[in-house]
């Protein structure tokens, strides 16, 4: 087996063993990126003289015995919208091409405690404003499946990366389905956490109230690692909520029995994908034959999600962009005439055409006039669609949807319609609305050889049922093992 | 029609956005079936609903007023377009009236 293959915990065992070492899996994982990158296109930055020193202090760490954590030594790549002290930090964006952040986000901090290695920066739509990072400044990235496909988005260089062996895992951010429908797309694990769990501290805000990151995996085992390093309360982020993080590592637990999971009507609509429906349902009916109790439920609110989620996010998203003016860091207009002139096209040039509809479209809500028809309505149906949740939650420790209506879309399909696009995560949405978990795991391929994801919803604060209900899952099917070809 | 061509350029200029004359038809279009599609939420009657704008209930977090070290000027400064004696620079903001 090829070391790239291995998973966290696979790799964390062999450099215990003294089999290889950081150095040398980091140095196998550069080779690799070289030989597929140019197909793939998942890294923005490679930050190899770095990786090789971080991976030589977690050697001498393992060496001495001391202070060594599950990720000491594991090669991750990072979603370009991390902020990485004095490393290239994009966001995908013309906007942000040369900022180096003067500090870490508090998910890298802890990250580099854990002794963890950083092979890069990955790619992403800009701003995270997307669902099949065609929307990057820096060109698209390929679905490892198939490169004619998208490999979703917005986190698709972490879902490609790790799909296609270039790194171990990745951290993601989650606005909207951003770690999940990726995930899906690329066969991959990708959990969005609840709002509050992880903070946010360093991560290039897109809509506060709605943002999230999350870790991006090649199993549940890894993503429960991940969840365990980079949760918990932090003062950086006064969202953050200080509610004690269990070992996540314990809700690993290959049994279902007794469990209660919903399947929410709504979800598995008329004219849906085929080959999605099916592998959902094969899902379904094997966690029922392993004891889990199955019933439909109904969220009657969730045909106005997406709505909703589009009034509110880009809203967000135009106060939060707001600071990219050509003052204190990024890209600055070199003519204009005046201060407000240098403003505008600074902006515009610096923006691209997503990024500048959804502010757009944020402004226009938000807007004298427009606000109590728009801003306040989409406030108020987040609270339906939120007591929805509620409601199923008291019946229920999970639900099952798949996590994307389609497998991954061809390149260049839904670019140029931007409410098609959008509807490629309307079963994701809701779970940010409400705050609330939602992990992404493998169930089957299209009869055309494309991942699917199965959607497992949680209440606030228990990713544990979630992690529990796709550890059972995954210990029992061999989704997660198989590996797209690229030599 | 929700919006048109004069309502483009009334929201990039409360935007900050100059928009070449294409993108200003292409944004007009593209809005009016984003918003078309928002007026959906129009089918529910919310007048009794409590407005969400967080998920998780937040309390306002207070801490001790005590001097700490500010972070300092140096890296604040790294990443600026145009800096000037240990400032930011900009052009200028008080623009003088024409006679």
């Amino acid at each position: 087996m090829e070391w790239s293959q291995l998973t966290g915990h696979e790799a964390h065992e062999h450099l215990m063993k003294k089999s290889f070492s950081s150095l040398e899996l980091t140095q196998s994982f550069y080779r690799w990126i070289q030989k597929v990158d140019s197909k793939v296109a998942a890294y923005l930055t490679l930050t190899e003289e770095e990786a090789y020193q971080q991976a030589q202090r977690a050697d001498e760490r393992i060496a001495k015995g001391e202070g060594v954590h599950e990720l000491t030594g594991i090669p991750l790549a990072l979603k370009d919208i991390l902020c990485t002290q004095s490393m290239r930090t994009t966001c995908g964006s013309k906007i942000l091409d040369h900022f180096r952040p003067p500090y870490d986000a508090t998910v890298i901090r802890r990250l580099r405690d854990s002794g963890a290695v950083f092979l890069g920066k990955v790619n992403m739509d800009e701003f995270a404003m997307g669902s099949s990072t065609e929307n990057s400044g820096f060109g698209i990235t390929r679905n490892p499946w198939d490169i004619n496909r998208i490999p979703g988005g917005s986190s698709g260089g972490s879902a490609a990366a790790v799909a296609a062996d270039e790194c171990i895992a990745s951290l993601g951010s989650d606005t909207g389905g951003s770690v999940r429908q990726p995930a899906a797309c690329c066969g991959v694990v990708g959990l969005k956490p609840t709002y509050g769990r992880v903070s946010r501290f360093g991560l290039v805000a897109f809509a506060s109230s709605l943002d999230q990151i999350g870790p991006i995996t090649k199993d549940v085992t890894d993503c429960a690692i991940l969840m365990n390093t980079i949760s918990g309360h932090d003062t950086n982020d006064s969202t953050s909520v200080n509610v004690k993080v269990p070992d996540y590592r314990k809700a690993l637990i290959n049994d279902v029995r007794a469990m209660k999971l919903g399947i929410p009507k709504e979800y598995f609509v008329e004219g849906m994908d085929r080959d999605v429906e099916r592998a959902v349902w094969e899902a379904i009916n094997l966690l029922e034959q392993w004891g889990a109790s199955i019933k439909e439920v109904s969220l009657p609110h969730t045909e106005y999600a997406v709505a909703t989620y589009y009034i509110i996010c880009t809203a967000e998203a135009s106060s939060n962009l707001a600071r990219y003016d050509g003052v204190k860091y990024g890209h600055r207009a070199s003519e204009y005439n005046g201060l407000i002139d240098m403003y505008a096209k600074t902006r515009a040039e610096g923006f691209g055409p997503e990024v500048k509809r959804r502010i757009m479209l944020g402004t226009y809500v938000l807007s004298a006039g427009y606000y109590d028809a728009y801003y306040r309505k989409a406030q108020q149906v987040r609270t339906r669609i939120t007591e929805d949740f509620d409601r199923a939650f008291e019946e229920y420790d999970a639900l099952l949807t798949p996590t994307s209506p389609t497998p991954a879309f061809m390149i260049g399909e839904k670019i140029k319609d931007p409410l098609q696009m959008y509807l490629s995560d309307i079963f994701t949405i809701p779970v940010n609305l409400a705050g609330i978990p939602g992990i992404s795991i493998p169930c089957g391929f299209s009869s055309g050889g494309l991942p699917i994801g199965l959607h497992i919803i949680g209440k606030h604060f228990d990713e544990e049922k979630i992690l529990r209900v796709a550890y059972t899952y995954e210990q029992r099917t061999d989704w997660h093992l198989k590996r797209p070809q690229l030599d | 029609m929700k919006i048109g061509v004069k309502d483009v350029e009334y929201v990039a200029r409360l935007a900050r956005l100059k928009l070449s004359d294409e993108e200003k038809e292409e944004f007009a279009v593209q809005l009016n079936d984003i918003l078309t599609y928002m007026d959906k939420l129009n089918e529910l009657d919310t007048k009794e609903v409590k407005p969400t704008s967080h998920v998780i209930p937040v309390k306002n977090v207070f801490r001790d007023d005590e001097v700490r070290e500010s972070f300092p000027r140096e890296p604040s400064l790294r990443n600026a377009p145009e800096k000037a004696r240990g400032f930011y620079k900009v052009p200028k903001i008080i623009e003088q009236t024409k006679g």
